[in-house]
């Protein structure tokens, strides 16, 4: 026999992926929304006698399909026939649960009902009398806790045991004044042999887009005999739709839910604990600001030197800090910046940096006395670890920011953003799910943009595709500490790195918004498609769901400083130590390597052929002769945005200038090439946006291209290179002279005139059409 | 008393007497429960007054102004 396929259905936030993390003992990504999964996933189980292929569907509600994901999982269910259906529902939201159950059992695929969140279940005092459960759904039913482990052999073991069954198609509707034309519709399918005739008999009469296009025949049938039949009969007439939603909560009601045993009755509308929670989180005033200041909080904690503000409040301190930040130890400075104490986020930073600047001065030593040559030792020492080092010191800060947009979405906080945000998001012509996938930009573009399947609305879904990148990601996150470490550097009463780099975060959410109100009002225009969801209970964020989405996040960082980013360093220090006659250009200089006519490297003249292109934004040709590092560095961020930085620690060491100590990794090389060129700060604060709005890094383009395909995504390139030039450019030209902006707004101004004259033109024709 | 199922004021619930809309909405909402006979009841308001939270056969479901005035509730 061939091996058993059994596929996770259930609604969404029901715990499937919980469950199928138990099954198969993988680290598939948790949350505490629906809608997380949006893709099936496919993996073993292996602790059974024989091993069971496991399939996580994404959570649908129902088996008519909407969204892209309800189209999967619909599919998967109807056309690869798995073995056994494992029907996950959530005991706490049973009536709702069952409407999907319902469905199912009209597809003749043995089915097991796992009943799932028992112990959550019982907390509240409540109970499910299983047999009685498993008597009216004539379905094995096992209780389990997805989360504590409980129950999951158990459900095993019925599953193999039912799949090796077959099970008839059942339908909860008999005896409702439709029923006749389900039935002809059904006898008529078998005679044409189509596989699961009950399912599509069900689905043709409630009049289900797909199966009507795809049986016309049988479709017209069926509105003859509810035109002749249902006048009189049912209440609902011929609206077959509600009738048979409306008969699947009636049978459930009364046949099914009396299982549920109340441990004492409950008002409507009593409150519960998240209620309560919600009362303040999502208060009519408070909510808004409460949220403001929890993003603010966690980008504190990630990103601030001053920490709590502890040493703006308290003077002594703040002298004790600047004593300790004079002495230059680099251990000591973990704990404490010039200006205060620094946060868990920053902590982390410095410690991390101690640690790749100590190995690389042994790996420097270590070579040093094996007889390595000048040059080699100039290679892995600058060229390889330095560019690798300085993509991992940000690594820990990296994950903080994850670890705390984790505990957010796994609280249940980030579907109240979701509610909070909506009518705000609509303006912009999104609804309020589109902030979902944005939000979790800031941690990765690629997941965020598989996640949009969630959107219903195929334009809604490629403008947010489109924006994602601008909600800069954690590999973003060294350009902006870098270089706003740098501005500061420079600037003798501004030492708040953090609000730099909130306020670019801030900037890149401007850029994002402008962008969608631009693209729902121009190529993107659409209706803003609806929003039903659920809110999920609060819950404590699950210490072992939090480490798994941070383990998978930092491996995925590792590999990459380790495989992309350590053969771009190679290539970058090759391509800048080498002229094109394949001269090597380092000299020894008293004892030390040095490359003092980098601008001949190839780099140099690529980067010299480019520079042009970037004077707009202010980090072009004005620069002078070391101008074009910062052109090479936007053009090597393609590749990864980690890049950006690391092509700043490789090339630091060549220019003719004193290199500007700092104790923060990136830093002190961005400062350099600061002062070696002149750059202005709104030439820095252009490069910075320019490479948060510009075309993101190779995977996340790949991605994009997967999402959105072909022709769309395309434009979608032309756009991220429009966007982020046009961005550079105003930045640069206002921030510097002043008075460009008259010019910007009166272009803004002129376009928005035309895309509104020309909107209503459109409609007028759209009417007259009508 | 009949009102539609938007215009509910917090605290007040009721038994829905028709779905209207149509499409992929009207679907929608049917799915979620939103039948008529369905017993509702109005919780929360979003801080900027949309969507709305609403409970419907022992569940919390979150839905727009715009989708709740397609459900006309009888008031208790």
């Amino acid at each position: 026999m061939d091996q058993l396929t059994f596929a996770l259905a259930g609604n969404p936030n029901s715990g499937k992926t919980t469950l199928f993390n138990v099954l198969t003992g993988s680290t598939a990504h948790v949350g505490n929304w629906p809608g997380v999964t949006v893709d099936k996933k496919e993996g073993v189980y292996k602790k059974g006698d024989e091993p069971v292929a496991i399939m996580d569907l994404p959570g649908i509600y129902s088996l008519s399909p909407y969204t892209p994901e309800e189209v999967i999982a619909r599919n998967y269910i109807l056309k690869e026939r798995p073995s056994c259906i494992i029907n996950i529902v959530d005991a706490t939201n049973l009536e709702r649960n069952l409407y999907l159950t319902t469905q199912l059992l009209e597809v003749d695929i043995p089915m097991v009902v796992a009943l799932n969140m028992t112990d959550v279940l019982k907390k509240q005092g409540d109970s499910i009398d299983v047999a009685a459960l498993e008597e009216a759904l004539g379905l094995p039913v096992v209780e389990i806790s997805a989360l504590r482990e409980e129950g999951t052999e158990e459900l095993m073991r019925r599953a193999i045991e039912a799949a090796k069954t077959t099970r008839d198609a059942f339908s909860v509707l008999k005896g409702i004044p439709s029923y006749g034309a389900i039935e002809n519709a059904e006898i008529a399918f078998k005679l044409k042999d189509i596989q699961y005739p009950l399912f599509h008999a069900v689905k043709l009469v409630e009049k289900d887009e797909l199966e009507v296009k795809s049986h016309p025949a049988e479709a017209s049938a069926a509105v003859e005999y509810l035109k002749k039949n249902m006048k009189d009969a049912s209440p609902f007439g011929e609206d077959t739709e509600a009738e048979i939603a409306d008969a699947r909560y009636k049978y459930i009601v009364e046949n099914y839910a009396v299982a549920l045993k109340r441990g004492r009755e409950r008002k409507l509308g009593e409150l519960t604990r998240s209620d309560k929670v919600d009362r303040v989180l999502t208060n009519k005033w408070a909510g808004i600001p409460i949220f403001l200041a929890i993003l603010f909080a966690v980008f504190h904690l990630t990103f601030s030197e001053n920490f709590l503000y502890l040493g703006s409040m308290i003077p002594p301190f703040a002298e004790f800090c600047e004593g300790i930040a004079a002495m230059e130890n680099p251990w000591l400075s973990i704990f404490f910046s010039g200006d205060g104490l620094n946060s868990p986020g920053a902590m982390l930073f410095y410690l991390m940096e101690a640690c790749t600047g100590q190995i690389g001065d042994w790996l420097g030593l270590g070579l040093t006395s094996m007889g390595a040559a000048g040059w080699a030792v100039g290679l892995v020492c600058d060229g390889v670890w330095g560019g690798v080092a300085s993509v991992l010191s940000f690594v820990p800060q990296i994950m903080t920011l994850f670890l705390l947009f984790s505990i957010l979405e796994d609280s249940g906080y980030m579907a109240r953003v979701a509610f909070i945000l909506d009518r705000l998001l609509r303006r912009f012509g999104v609804s309020g799910r589109a902030f979902m996938p944005m939000i979790m930009g800031f941690g990765c573009s690629i997941p965020a943009m598989i996640n949009t399947r969630t959107l219903a609305d195929e334009k809604e879904r490629a403008a947010t595709v489109r924006v994602i990148p601008f909600f800069s990601c954690g590999a973003k996150a060294p350009i902006l500490t870098a270089v706003a470490g740098a501005i500061i550097a420079d600037s003798a009463n501004f030492h708040s790195t953090d609000l730099i780099v909130y306020g670019m975060y801030l900037l890149g959410v401007l850029v994002a918004i402008l962008s969608l109100l631009l693209m729902r009002s121009t190529t993107m225009r659409g209706k803003t498609p609806p929003f039903v969801m659920e809110l999920p209970t609060y819950h404590m964020p699950r210490f072992k769901n939090l480490m798994l989405h941070l383990w998978d996040k930092l491996k995925h960082y590792i590999q990459k400083a380790f495989t992309i980013i350590l053969v771009s360093c190679i290539v970058i220090w090759v391509l800048s130590n080498f002229s094109w006659n394949w001269t090597f250009l380092m000299e020894e200089v008293e004892g030390e390597m040095i490359n003092q006519q980098m601008d001949k490297s190839i780099l140099g003249s690529i980067g010299m052929l480019i520079q042009p292109i970037f004077t707009p934004l202010g980090f072009g040709s004005q620069l002078g002769p070391w101008g074009w590092v910062f052109a090479v560095a936007a053009i090597t961020g393609l590749i990864a945005k980690e890049n950006v930085v690391a092509t700043f620690g490789a090339l630091a060491a060549c220019v003719p200038v004193a290199i500007i100590s700092s104790d923060v990794e990136g830093v002190g090389e961005v400062a350099t090439m600061v002062a070696a060129t002149g750059i202005n700060v709104p030439a820095l604060i252009s490069f910075i946006m320019f490479n948060m709005t510009t075309i993101p890094c190779f995977a996340a383009v790949a991605s994009a291209k997967g999402e959105l395909g072909g022709k769309r995504f395309a434009w979608t390139l032309v756009f991220w290179m429009v966007t982020s030039y046009v961005v550079g450019s105003v930045i640069y030209t206002v921030g510097t002279w002043g008075w460009p902006a008259l010019i910007w707004a009166a272009a803004a101004a002129a376009a928005i005139i035309g895309i509104v004259i020309y909107n209503k033109k459109a409609d007028k024709k759209a009417k007259l059409l009508k | 008393m009949k009102k539609l199922l938007s215009q509910l004021s917090i605290g007040e619930g009721g038994k829905i007497v028709k779905v209207g809309g149509e499409g992929a909405i009207r679907r929608r909402l049917l799915d979620m429960g939103i039948t008529p006979g369905a017993e509702v009841y109005f919780r929360k308001k979003a801080p900027l007054g949309d969507p709305i939270e609403i409970s419907v056969r022992g569940y919390e479901l979150t839905l727009r102004k715009a989708e709740a005035n397609f459900a006309e509730v009888e008031l208790y």
